[in-house]
């Protein structure tokens, strides 16, 4: 089947690439683009780990098709920290010891940031609805909730 | 929280064992650089893709690829043909049994499917696209059977049987027919009878559990390279690249000095990645079609053949006085292995009255073939199940004679140097001080609100110790790599190097700690068992005192004074005794810098089979609240107390226990697999298969309790298992507290919930 010819925008870099119809955006940052921050845990839109933004969308990677980001501009979390400069919520999963096996930590930093440009100052209750579609499993959520709660406050600059 | 990086703050006379330092990984690994499993590419890979039977149970008449060969893309097709037919041998590895005659057949098929999911053939080609449709294209002759799914109708003698060679072991006389029971094991000792006949208060219950999945986030993936002369690079991630060299090398009648095993950083194990699934079967697919083969699982895949623990069914009758003496105890555990021999339920048999020191107890356990995936370990395996059962009949006990259930644990509850309820001596042990802690913790006096429960729960875990390697080479400007032969699946390269630093006396970010793959380390057993930073901490530890020595020879050498006029204290060798102050002191990085002209590169290594792993107890309370409209509970106040002999990096130990709360609040109210009539899982995805997200639960108390393992030379015990076992039965007991109603059958699920409740 011949491939599609996209033309998009990935961490600020314009990006060109082929891909198959069927091949999801996850299909085509990890394989085609080795972009491999972006994971796959369960290709069903149910674990997060495919966490990126389109558009300043959250969406997971693995429920989009690569076609469909024609003209779209999409971040990782490649994208995330400026040169060596991490984003708070990076030093901040390192500081809290938010990740054991790191899997997750990707889709979870995306998540979280999409959730502190939108809302500065959320509530325990709301960082945990907000990364529900987020699965965990080695840490309980409990350090990534402080995590994401502790770098909102930093950059609120409380 | 943090106490954040690069100072050393501790007491106790250390410097850096027992802080809060960053992970060394970590950095790759909130950027994404990290290379985990799937993450690995290599020029002309191949994917490669497994066919499963849709059958539970079905006889395997022949299989025809000649289709599926034809199509253009396909480089390969392998079937159990292609591998050799070993015989049985039975092992002991780690924490469980292993026959590797059936890991082999667990692997690819022969001559039966076993489970809905099994094995049966595999694929190479160019495209993943070419390889699912390769797959279609496999003509599978199947004869249907009758199968079982459920481990009691698997016990009955009309049952369908799986393996027509497998005999009950330890039954007498011998069986004479074959059946779905493997194994009877039994532990205790003392008069049962006696004990029942002493006792004012005698409870008798029966439970079920259903098989959960570990649950880890990474699909199981990994890359084998053969090379024409069958030279064989496996890269991927487990818990073990010197089991994955060890298994692909008997699976596959191949020297082990033929195989490297290079590990990628991995996404989640609990015991679900101590055995192969791919490995072998990519080795074949690149031996065949001189390619390198890619495989990765999908989570549908994950779900249907591997892992899960097993299923159960427990019958607990625990006997006490009214002053809560408890004069008899015993169990019986019926287990399912799934498709071959070999579920967790001996430790089940030696874990499940461990807390307590019993003068008459015995628990009898049942290893039972059924018709669903192999059973592989899962986080402190086979204890957790029988710990829900005897831990649920416990609370009824106290509340029935009326003492508090942390007392009535007081009253019988293991302690140093007492004999343990599956035989052996206990040495240093802290049960006592988690029942004492959780006691005074304010969370036991807080008030509760309406429709809310607080419950009581305890748990134990041997933990091991084992073979493991490490190398310290110190670098040319005072900086130093540890490498060691464990794979970091929680955060253990950030303990070796606060042991090194320690012994070493310099900064911990000075010392970068690898895992280092099977060529260029000892050999190590798998990280299991709640062993790394026990046994290869021990390692590292060794190496860095050979470090040390070597150090001061140096110093010796340089001063011309006898080398044990050098001591090494804060990182930097001094004159000491009579040469105290002779010469100005010299630091690691000045050795360092003139080790060419004192001897040469300085290094240590260490190889040990480290001895003397210390038992984990925890004692958990857990408040939940019940909705009684809907069945719902949830979670509302949770805390652990658990031993962890000394805590090397503090986070990470409270990380594990509460991230073993976590799994283990899942086991209770959600997770469980569902077969239909027919033989088929039905929720193989995290849509369906309920593993609890951020917002169903709380914040997880983890409090350290520290009683040292003498064995370790900061005193540290496994803390990684041990904090699975209680959640089940505290969340229960906390139900009936709140609600009025025992839960004998997990999950405890709305539906659940809200018949038992309504009085169904």
């Amino acid at each position: 089947m011949a491939k599609t010819h996209v033309t998009t925008t990935i961490n600020g870099e314009p990006t060109e690439f082929l891909c198959e119809p069927q091949q999801t955006l996850l299909d085509v940052l990890r394989d085609e683009l080795q972009l491999t921050g972006t994971k796959e845990g369960c290709g069903s839109g149910d674990c997060g780990a495919c966490s990126v933004m389109v558009d300043g969308r959250l969406v997971c990677s693995c429920l989009v098709l690569g076609p469909e980001v024609e003209g779209r501009s999409i971040d990782t979390i490649e994208g995330m920290a400026h040169g060596e400069q991490l984003h708070p919520l990076q030093r901040h999963f390192l500081e809290d010891a938010a990740l054991q096996c790191g899997v997750c930590t990707p889709g979870f930093l995306v998540a979280a940031k999409a959730l502190l440009d939108r809302n500065p100052d959320p509530t325990e209750t709301e960082v945990r609805f907000w990364l529900a579609g987020n699965l965990c499993r080695c840490t309980g959520y409990d350090k990534i909730i402080r995590a994401v709660m502790n770098a909102a406050a930093e950059m609120r600059g409380a | 929280m943090s106490e954040g990086n690069g100072q050393a703050k501790n007491g106790g006379g250390l410097h850096w064992v027992g802080t809060r330092s960053i992970r060394p990984d970590g950095v790759d690994k909130v950027t994404g650089r990290a290379n985990f499993g799937a993450d690995f590419f290599m020029p002309g890979m191949l994917t490669g893709r497994v066919l499963r039977s849709p059958h539970p149970h079905a006889r395997i008449r022949s299989i025809d690829a000649s289709k599926a060969l034809a199509l253009p893309g396909v480089k390969a097709v392998v079937t159990c043909d292609d591998m050799p037919d070993i015989p049985a041998e039975e092992a002991f590895v780690g924490e469980g049994p292993m026959n590797f005659r059936d890991l082999s057949r667990n692997c690819l098929a022969r001559g039966k499917a076993l489970y809905d999911g099994h094995a049966v053939a595999a694929v190479a080609a160019t495209t993943a696209a070419i390889a699912e449709q390769a797959l279609g294209l496999i003509e599978v002759d199947y004869e249907v059977l009758p199968h079982v799914i459920d481990v009691e109708a698997a016990m009955r003698p009309d049952a369908p049987v799986l393996h027509d060679d497998v005999f009950t072991q330890g039954v007498d006389p011998a069986p004479t027919r074959p059946s779905n029971v493997a194994k009877r094991v039994q532990t205790g000792h003392g008069d049962l009878d006696a004990g029942f006949a002493a006792a004012d208060v005698v409870v008798e219950r029966h439970f079920t559990t259903k098989p959960v999945h570990q649950g880890y986030i990474e699909p199981h993936a990994c890359v084998a390279s053969v090379s024409e002369d069958g030279q064989t690079t496996i890269w991927g991630s487990s818990q073990g690249h010197f089991m994955i060299r060890a298994y692909v090398a008997k699976l596959l009648a191949m020297d082990i000095s033929e195989i490297r095993v290079i590990p990628a950083e991995i996404g989640g194990g609990f015991g679900g990645k101590t055995l192969v699934y791919l490995e072998p079967v990519a080795v074949l697919l690149s031996r065949k079609s001189g390619r390198p083969v890619k495989m990765v699982m999908s989570r549908e895949e994950v779900f249907r053949a591997t892992g899960p623990t097993s299923g159960t069914a427990i019958r607990v009758k625990i006997g006490a006085k009214k002053d809560g003496t408890i004069t008899a105890a015993e169990a019986e555990c019926k287990y399912q292995a799934g498709g071959f021999p070999g579920s967790q339920v001996h430790a089940a048999a030696m874990t499940g009255f461990a807390c307590y020191s019993l003068a008459n107890v015995r628990i009898i356990g049942w290893d039972v073939c059924v018709n669903r995936p192999r059973c592989a370990a899962y986080r402190a395996p086979g204890a957790p199940m029988a710990a829900f059962a005897i831990e649920s009949t416990v609370d009824e006990v106290a509340e029935k004679i009326g003492i508090d259930p942390i007392d009535l644990r007081l009253k019988n509850a293991a302690k140093s140097n007492s004999q343990s309820s599956y035989g052996p001596q206990f040495r240093e042990i802290g049960y006592i001080e988690t029942l004492k802690a959780a006691k005074e913790h304010p969370h036991y006096k807080a008030p509760l609100g309406p429709n809310q429960g607080r419950g009581i729960a305890s748990g134990f875990w041997f933990n091991i110790g084992g073979e493991s390697s490490a190398a310290i080479n110190v670098n040319e400007d005072g900086t130093a790599v540890v490498a060691t032969g464990s794979p970091d699946i929680g955060g253990s390269r950030a303990s070796m190097a606060l042991m090194a630093a320690e012994v070493l006396g310099i900064d911990q970010a000075r010392i970068r700690p690898i895992v280092a793959d099977t060529a260029s380390i000892g050999y190590t057993f798998l990280t299991g068992g709640s062993r790394v930073t026990f046994a290869t901490g021990m390692a590292v530890v060794e190496s860095a005192k050979q470090v040390v020595q070597q150090l001061r020879e140096r110093a010796a050498k340089i001063w011309d004074i006898d080398v044990d006029a050098v001591e090494w204290k804060d990182g930097e060798a001094r004159p000491a005794g009579s040469n105290a102050g002779r010469f100005e002191p010299l630091s690691l990085k000045d050795l360092a810098a003139m080790a060419g002209k004192t001897g040469g590169p300085i290094i240590g290594r260490s190889a040990l089979n480290a001895q003397g792993a210390g038992p984990g107890f925890g004692t958990h309370i857990c408040d939940v609240e019940i909705d009684r409209e809907t069945g719902k509970v949830t979670i509302v106040r949770y805390t652990a107390v658990q031993d962890v002999g000394k805590a090397i990096h503090p986070s990470y130990v409270e990380g594990q226990i509460q991230g073993g709360v976590a799994q283990g609040i899942g086991w209770a109210l959600n997770e469980e697999y569902i077969y239909g009539d027919d033989g088929r899982l039905q929720n193989p995805g995290f849509l369906d298969y309920r593993m609890p997200v951020a917002s169903d639960l709380p914040m997880i108390d983890a409090v350290m309790v520290e009683v040292p393992n003498p064995a370790h030379p900061y005193g540290a015990r496994g803390v990684g298992e041990v904090p699975i076992v209680p959640p089940m039965a505290a969340v229960a007991n906390a139900i009936y507290r709140a609600g009025g109603v025992r839960m004998p059958d997990l999950p405890m699920s709305p539906p659940r919930l809200l018949a038992a409740l309504d009085g169904d």
